[in-house]
């Protein structure tokens, strides 16, 4: 059974419908990239996924044990971080919050968690750090060991690396797909940028005009793609 | 003046003002850092001048104890307010805009036809500014005053964690797994009941200042949420007390003193936090 599976989902908002009849399915160790326009409805799909909106019509079907609590999510950055007074630490540790139920007081089982994820992100010398202080690049690292802390099965990432140099980008995808294949952990990561996708995932969710979803190489036999690469070359 | 102050700290009015206006100032301090984050900064604005709406409707209709009129319709208010800013931010803060002017004008005029009283500019001016009400509490008041300020301290602490998570960011709480909307709900209700009881403290007017300066002042130099939201509290309960000790010494205003003393703060924090940079 697929870890996620949609069903001829439609989405949007009141009367708008942004996507609709969109079905595919996500196994476990999975690594897929979902590209399209701006304001085609790649976040919305996400947050259905993660069930903070409910679809208009059609349905996901969560598998393989993986209760919705599991999922580790990274957002789109929202202008309240961006200079929040908290440190490293506090917000990594807001990651285990799923998991306290009505219980105030963070366990020592998730502090260690914490910290573990800290190492994993290569960012335990930044702990007592305040979040407003750090790069765009390791603000990102702090939001991916608070997701690591909340899943250890499925990663939901909302364009990853936008606002982020060439450089620091290519070390936070790369950082990304070690923890696909080292640590079995399923990706689903919203990104602008066709050719990341294609070099990284296993499968790519177009969205858009035209909707489709195909493994990498199918996508690359498509029309789509094919003039993508060709532009490219042209430049 | 030392020993003016000592006898003025025997008498019960005095040591109920100082009671009062400390915890005030610890409850609107903790809920000012929520609100300074979340960008609600002027909530504790628009939900005063609607208490002041509701206290002039209360005062037409003759409803004895106003407070059973006034505390559920700004909950209400609150309610709404921090609904619509959760989808939209820009229609959120025209709404908060919308709702405190419309009360303010609402409730001047509702005073000005239907006062019996000879001098209504004054009654308005001490309900927004603040009267020396501070100073003419009654044990009830008192402990009603203690009595919410503990449940309002008890959920902070209790709650924590998940307060900074939301607050920090609703997306990532709500998918993981937290009840965002209820917390939003709680905080709401919070900052209602605190604005409430405060406008016997700095009047309606000031109320903002006792939400937002002592956060701010914290956030310049402090760089844990912990950190913040403790400094912010010692900060607020400071100024609280020195500005209370000051007006009646020197017989000033009692809100008005204690905003003075904040304003001083933050600039002294300001200038720290530059430093420390
Ligand atoms: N809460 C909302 N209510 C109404 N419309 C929304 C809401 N959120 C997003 N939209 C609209 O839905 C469209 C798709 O948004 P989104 O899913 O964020 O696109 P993408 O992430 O692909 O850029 C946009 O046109 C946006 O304006
Ligand atoms: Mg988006």
């Amino acid at each position: 059974m697929a870890l996620i599976q949609c069903k001829n989902l439609t989405l949007g908002y009141d009367h708008k419908k942004l996507i609709e009849q969109l079905s595919f399915s996500v196994e476990q160790g999975d690594y897929l990239c979902i590209v399209g326009e701006n304001g085609s409805g790649k976040t919305t799909l996400m947050k259905a996924l993660l069930g903070l909106i409910n679809p208009i019509k059609g349905s996901i079907i969560r598998g393989d044990g993986l209760k919705p609590k599991e999922i580790g999510y990274l957002p789109q950055q929202t202008i309240v971080q961006k200079d929040f007074p908290a440190s490293v630490k506090e917000i990594v540790l807001t990651g285990c919050q799923g998991r306290m139920g009505l219980r105030p007081f963070y366990s020592k089982a998730e502090k260690q968690l914490a910290k573990d994820n800290m190492e994993k992100m290569d960012i335990t010398d930044l702990a007592n750090r305040c979040y407003r202080d750090l790069s765009g690049g390791q603000q990102q690292r702090v939001l991916l060991a608070r997701a690591l802390c909340a899943t250890q099965k499925v990663l939901l990432l909302d364009e990853p690396v936008s606002g982020l140099d060439p450089k620091v980008t290519e070390e936070m995808y790369r950082l990304i797909s070690q923890l696909n294949r080292r640590d079995n952990i399923t990706v689903i990561m919203i990104t602008h940028d066709i050719e990341a996708a294609v070099k990284y995932s296993s499968h790519i969710l177009h969205i858009g005009d035209s909707t489709f979803f195909a493994t990498n190489k199918e996508y690359q036999k498509t029309d789509f793609y094919k003039s993508f690469a060709e532009e490219k070359e042209g430049i | 003046m030392v020993e003016k102050l000592l006898m003025y700290l025997q008498y019960p009015f005095v040591q109920y003002a100082l009671i009062v206006g400390v915890l005030i100032a610890l409850c609107s301090a903790l809920l000012g850092v929520i609100l300074v984050l979340k960008r609600f900064s002027f909530i504790g604005d628009g939900l005063s001048h609607v208490a002041f709406g509701a206290m002039a409707i209360a005062a037409v209709l003759g409803i004895s104890n106003n407070m059973l009129f006034v505390l559920p319709v700004t909950v209400i208010c609150a309610i709404l307010l921090l609904r619509t800013g959760n989808n939209t931010r820009i229609k959120g803060d025209a709404a908060i805009a919308m709702i405190s002017v419309g009360a303010l004008a609402i409730g001047y005029l509702l005073m000005h036809l239907f006062s019996t009283s000879s001098n209504v500019s004054g009654d308005v001016c001490s309900t927004l500014f603040g009267s020396t009400s501070i100073l003419t509490l009654t044990p009830v008041e008192v402990w009603l005053t203690i009595g919410l300020s503990v449940v309002v301290l008890g959920v902070f602490i209790f709650y924590y964690n998940t307060i900074l998570s939301v607050t920090f960011d609703e997306s990532f709480a709500h998918g993981t797994g937290t009840k965002v909307s209820l917390y939003n709900l709680l905080i709401a209700v919070l900052i209602a009941v605190i604005i409430v009881i405060a406008m016997n403290l700095v009047g309606s007017l000031l109320i903002s200042a006792l939400v937002i300066f002592p956060a701010l002042s914290a956030m310049r130099v402090f760089k844990s949420f912990k950190g913040v939201t403790v400094c912010s509290a010692f900060v607020s309960v400071f100024c609280a007390l020195a500005g209370i000790i000051i007006s009646i010494a020197t017989s000033t205003p009692v809100g008005s003193t204690i905003v003075a003393i904040n304003i001083f703060v933050f600039l002294i924090f300001y200038v720290v936090g530059l430093v420390k940079r």
